[in-house]
């Protein structure tokens, strides 16, 4: 790890004037940064903590759903979208192993947008919208791509609006390694229709599949995706499965998700 | 009612007080005055040509003390292979110098080709960078593929290597054609080709060494993550420092696990020896993770055709193998005997088979060297014998127990002398075999595949039978097989004025219990507490020459040695209370720590005789020494020879293709038993590593040479969740003829056994769901691998 200056602001405010230095970094929960910074893979000069800003912690029902403190540890969703949205709740729960769970946050998860990470998937099938210090993105606007996203340089998520489903379940299936989603498949089912995302599969990020949601929309079961599959040509290809075996987990996985839901 | 004492007791770990309280002391714990850090530059290619490296710019960095390439040390030795092998024609392997840093070649990723000392580990790593930077070096097509090594003689792991091949050898060459006869009249010839998966070590602590150099006595002082501190020793003095043995210490301290991979002496130790000396002061580098995946010598990787000749009902003529065995880049201390005398002479397994042919093929390439680990060539013969011979089950239609009991020699058939170089000497296979199948309710197990299936799972049962040598190993024949050591080893028992016992030992415990183990073997002999023994180890300065830690040997090899030297106590201690008790030696009795002459009430205490000794006032100084201390040297008259039957369960998930491992049997044959809580700990994480590269474990080269699982984010270590509750047994016990503790060794066997086991029960489960077409799947039998067989 090279020197850095580090400093924690403790309102929004602050933290976007500290983020407009030269070579400022934004850090979080540090699960990703920190390891890529002791391999010197990156080397920002100021790191800028966002986990001293209050309004940016915590769970609670607001309008449009249920909001999420962008620097919210996973353990504390797990614990505090239980009763709102317990889908979500399983989601934080399952990422990782505990000391990671304590430290890493939605927010940190989304702004990286790691094609294997979990919360992305939620976000999308939510329709969720991400909450910044300027703006609010919707989901399916929101995510633009491999480590890419709609933020601007200097950008801070501060929360993200969960529309509460009538029915929802997370289903992962773990890289044997890492033990990031290989796939994972998020289903939520609203009144006007079902959303199904899909993440660690597409070789473009999350992804929504579309058939699928039409399908489910007209039938909410797992029979309902019999006809149905995935190109491979979409999918990602490495040590730990090819874009066949993953197009093959996509759809085996959507159709425990539905029946998860109940 | 168990023993709560002593031999046979399930004595807690003492050592487990400073490990689970942090207060171990690792290498990397120490902190030394004067300190300072070693950062190596590695290699970021498989394969190149070092044409400059710089050295001005990091030399000149802020804090950096010196600067070392390959040039400083290629007039010294090179670190040597243990073991000569000798070719099929009678030539002896090729055997090329491993320099402490590599010069005017980098041969594999991770290879150190220079080295930078500062003041702080910061000040050390970025003038390592800068030297890289300011390296220049040619890359040369990377050599990965071992098929591709051995037909391309253009393209050269070491210049003067024309094939890549280090020997091309035979076991037993004698006996290759009737074995070719046997075969070719056989009624059925089975055929499997394999590959036993490269596997990482990842020991829990990195590798970690500290030089320490004192210039006003000339005295060298290593302390390092080693198996094996007297060995070391050796290798940095007689073969690549040339430091008399005498001014050099060698301290291997608490250890975090070794798997084998910290038996070897690595350049990196030899450096910061060199780095003290020039420097005069501490010297230390430790690995950093991704260093240990790169450098520290991986396991196994072998890539095996195996064929069985037998009857069509399954009785066993003949067993053929051809393996191509990866060496890596250069030769580790005893990577010419893994795949050679640790696998070949293995290949009969605990069967009655009169014909058997080995040959292996050892291949370098630009990856990591590769040698011993948990195992060490006894799991590659087994999973190559066991696979063939569920493989052959399938195609006869035959019960694999039944098979496996047909051709299992029977007890009265020892002292048995196997086609491939060894003697049996005990055992009792059958029994194990009967043991596993009631632990595992083989007739139950239709209702449980029922059950499962329910819940959408196939459920299938793999069953294997293995045996190993180990106790390693008797010096005279290891010797006539290419050894260049011994491999005896020694213990001192040193029994202090006040009666208490402190025993030096030639093994050197990194996880497995010895501190507790031999407490308990030396206090039951003199019947006295455990807790007024203590055993020392690891430190050159303090203990006698022994040979380490590895293939199962510490207690059976070092515990006998101690044995052995705690009788020269006894028989010494009678000598002095013949004299104190007015009686003659003959008389004296000794037993639950008292001297006694025999039929009488006269006796001494263990304590008084050892007080009499340190103050010999009344004492038969005219014939007898004073003092009770006593050195055992023991070396084996033969290898052990462990033996069980395990069997597995697993269910698999046809949607996904995961295998999750259900049950697990084992029942082994260790000889006497010591300590059966230390004993299940060891079959626990022996079949734990088995499980992991059966499910989980693989080590993935690019063409280039590039290792993409170089980080947890990519080798899939197993976890708790992915291995069961295992089931132990070691009640069948046939103890070892040859050693008078009757012990075989038990830290290999989970390793050894296991991996076969999960294959057959996976290939079991396929097959009753339907899938017959699979045959085979090699390991790691990941998710997307058997989802791949099914689909394919």
């Amino acid at each position: 790890m090279h020197n850095f200056d580090f400093a924690k602001p403790s309102t929004i405010a602050d933290a976007a004037r500290a983020l407009a230095a030269e070579g400022a970094q934004a850090l979080s929960g540090g699960q990703t940064l920190i390891p890529t910074m002791k391999q010197r893979l990156a080397a920002p000069s100021v790191l800028v903590s966002l986990t001293g800003i209050k309004e940016m912690q915590g769970v609670c029902l607001g309008e449009g759903g249920l909001h999420v403190g962008a620097a919210t540890p996973h353990a504390v969703v797990a614990k505090e979208a239980r009763a709102h949205y317990p889908a979500l709740a399983d989601l934080a729960g399952g990422i990782g192993d505990p000391s990671v769970r304590s430290r890493g946050t939605i927010g940190g998860s989304i702004a990286n947008n790691d094609p294997a990470a979990c919360y992305p998937s939620a976000v999308l099938a939510s329709g969720a919208t991400v909450v910044t210090n300027k703006r609010r993105i919707a989901a399916d606007d929101y995510f633009q791509g491999l480590f890419t996203t709609a933020l601007e340089a200097g950008e801070i998520v501060t929360s993200v609006i969960f529309p509460i489903p009538q029915k929802a379940a997370y289903v992962k299936f773990n890289q044997p390694a890492s033990r990031f989603a290989l796939t994972g498949v998020f289903v939520a089912k609203f009144a006007s229709g079902v959303r199904v995302a899909v993440t660690g599969a597409g070789n473009d990020g999350v992804f929504r599949w579309a058939e699928a949601e039409r399908a489910l929309s007209a039938d909410f079961s797992a029979s309902a995706l019999s006809g149905l599959s995935v190109d491979p040509a979409g999918m990602n290809s490495d040590l730990h499965g090819s874009a066949e075996y993953r197009a093959n987990l996509v759809k085996v996985l959507t159709g425990r998700a539905v029946t998860a839901a109940g | 009612m168990p023993k709560d004492h002593g031999i046979g007791a399930s004595s807690k770990r003492r050592e487990d007080v400073r490990f689970l309280t942090g207060r171990g002391v690792y290498t990397d714990d120490m902190a030394l005055h004067g300190q300072t850090y070693a950062v190596f530059v590695r290699s970021t290619v498989a394969h190149g040509r070092i044409k400059s490296i710089k050295t001005a710019n990091a030399a000149g960095m802020p804090g950096v003390l010196a600067v070392f390439t390959g040039e400083d040390f290629k007039d010294v030795g090179g670190n040597p292979a243990g073991w000569l092998i000798n070719s099929r024609d009678g030539t002896p392997m090729r055997e090329p110098k491993r320099p402490v840093l590599a010069y005017s070649k980098v041969r594999h990723v991770g290879d150190a080709y220079a080295a930078v000392v500062a003041e702080t580990y910061a000040q050390a790593r970025d003038a390592a960078e800068q030297l890289a930077a300011d390296s220049e070096i040619e890359e040369l097509p990377a050599i990965i593929d071992m098929k591709a090594a051995v037909a391309d003689p253009s393209n050269r792991v070491h210049d003067e290597i024309p094939d890549n091949l280090c020997f091309d050898w035979g076991w037993i060459e004698d006996n290759r054609a009737a074995v070719d006869a046997a075969m070719k009249a056989a009624p059925h010839v089975v055929t499997l080709e394999l590959v036993n998966n490269r596997l990482v070590p990842n020991a829990m602590e990195p590798r970690a060494s500290i030089g320490e150099y004192n210039p006003g006595t000339g005295d060298y002082k290593l302390t390092t993550t080693s198996q094996n501190p007297h060995l070391t020793r050796l290798l940095v003095a007689a073969f690549v420092l040339g430091i008399p043995e005498n001014k050099l210490q060698v301290v291997a301290p608490d250890v975090g696990g070794g798997f084998g991979s910290k038996i070897y002496h690595y350049g990196e130790e030899a450096l910061v020896l060199a780095a003290a000396k020039k420097l005069g002061r501490p010297v230390r580098w430790t690995a950093e993770r991704s260093e240990s995946f790169l450098t520290d010598a991986h396991g196994r990787d072998h890539v095996t055709k195996i064929e069985l000749g037998c009857t069509k009902d399954g009785q066993i003529l003949a067993i053929r193998t051809e393996t191509l065995a990866n060496v890596g880049a250069y030769l580790s201390n005893f990577s010419t005997a893994t795949p050679t005398f640790l696998h070949g002479t293995l290949m009969a397994g605990p069967y009655k088979v009169p014909h058997v042919y080995v040959n292996v093929k050892t291949v370098f390439t630009n990856t990591a060297p590769v040698d011993a680990y948990r195992g060490a060539g006894r799991p590659e013969a087994t999973y190559s014998l066991e696979r063939v011979i569920d493989k052959m089950c399938r195609e006869l239609n035959l019960d694999p127990f039944e098979v496996r009991r047909k051709n299992l020699l029977t007890p009265d058939q020892f002292p048995y002398t196997t086609p491939v170089g060894l003697v049996y000497d005990t055992g009792n296979y059958q029994a194990t075999l009967d043991r596993v199948m009631a632990m595992a309710d083989v007739a139950g197990f239709e209702k449980r595949a029922a059950e499962s299936k329910k819940r959408g799972k196939l459920r299938g049962m793999g069953l294997s039978t293995w045996i190993e040598a180990c106790g390693i190993a008797p010096s005279h024949l290891v010797g006539v097989l290419g050894s260049r050591v011994g491999l005896y080893d020694a213990a001192t028992v040193r029994v202090n004025a006040t009666g208490n016992i402190s025993v030096m030992t030639g093994a050197h415990s990194h996880g497995q219990g010895h501190e507790t183990v031999f407490a308990q073997i030396v206090a039951e002999k003199l019947g006295i507490p455990e807790s007024s023994v203590e055993i020392v180890h690891g430190d050159t300065a303090k203990i006698p020459f022994g040979m380490g830690s590895y293939g199962s040997r510490s207690l059976a090899v070092c515990g006998t040695a101690m044995a052995k030297a705690v009788d020269k106590i006894i028989a010494k201690g009678k000598k002095i209370a013949a004299h104190m008790l007015e009686a003659s030696e003959g008389d004296i009795t000794f037993e639950n720590g008292k001297f006694q002459v025999a039929g009488t009430d006269k006796a001494k205490t263990f304590g008084e005789i050892a007080f009499s000794a340190y103050v010999p006032h009344n004492y038969p100084l005219e014939t007898l020494e004073p003092g009770l201390e006593e050195t055992a040297f023991y070396d084996p008259a033969n290898f052990t020879y462990p033996a069980g039957a395990y069997i597995c369960e697993v269910e698999v998930d046809e949607g996904t293709g995961k295998v999750d491992v259900v049950a697990f049997h084992c029942a082994d044959d260790f000889g006497n038993v010591m300590n059966p809580m230390i004993v299940e700990g060891q079959v626990h994480g022996g079949v734990g590593q088995g499980i992991g590269q059966a499910l989980c474990e693989f080590t993935a080269y690019d063409e280039t040479g590039q290792l993409l699982t170089g980080s947890y984010m990519d080798y899939p270590m197993p976890r708790a969740e992915d291995v069961p509750f295992y089931n132990v047994d070691y009640s069948c016990q046939t103890p070892c003829t040859h050693n008078p503790l009757g012990v075989k060794g038990c830290g290999e066997a989970g390793a050894i056994g296991s991996p076969p086991a999960v294959v057959n029960a996976v290939i079991d489960a396929l097959h009753r769901g339907g899938h017959t077409h699979v045959t085979h799947i090699d390991m790691p039998v990941s998710p997307s691998r058997v989802w791949s067989a099914i689909n394919g």
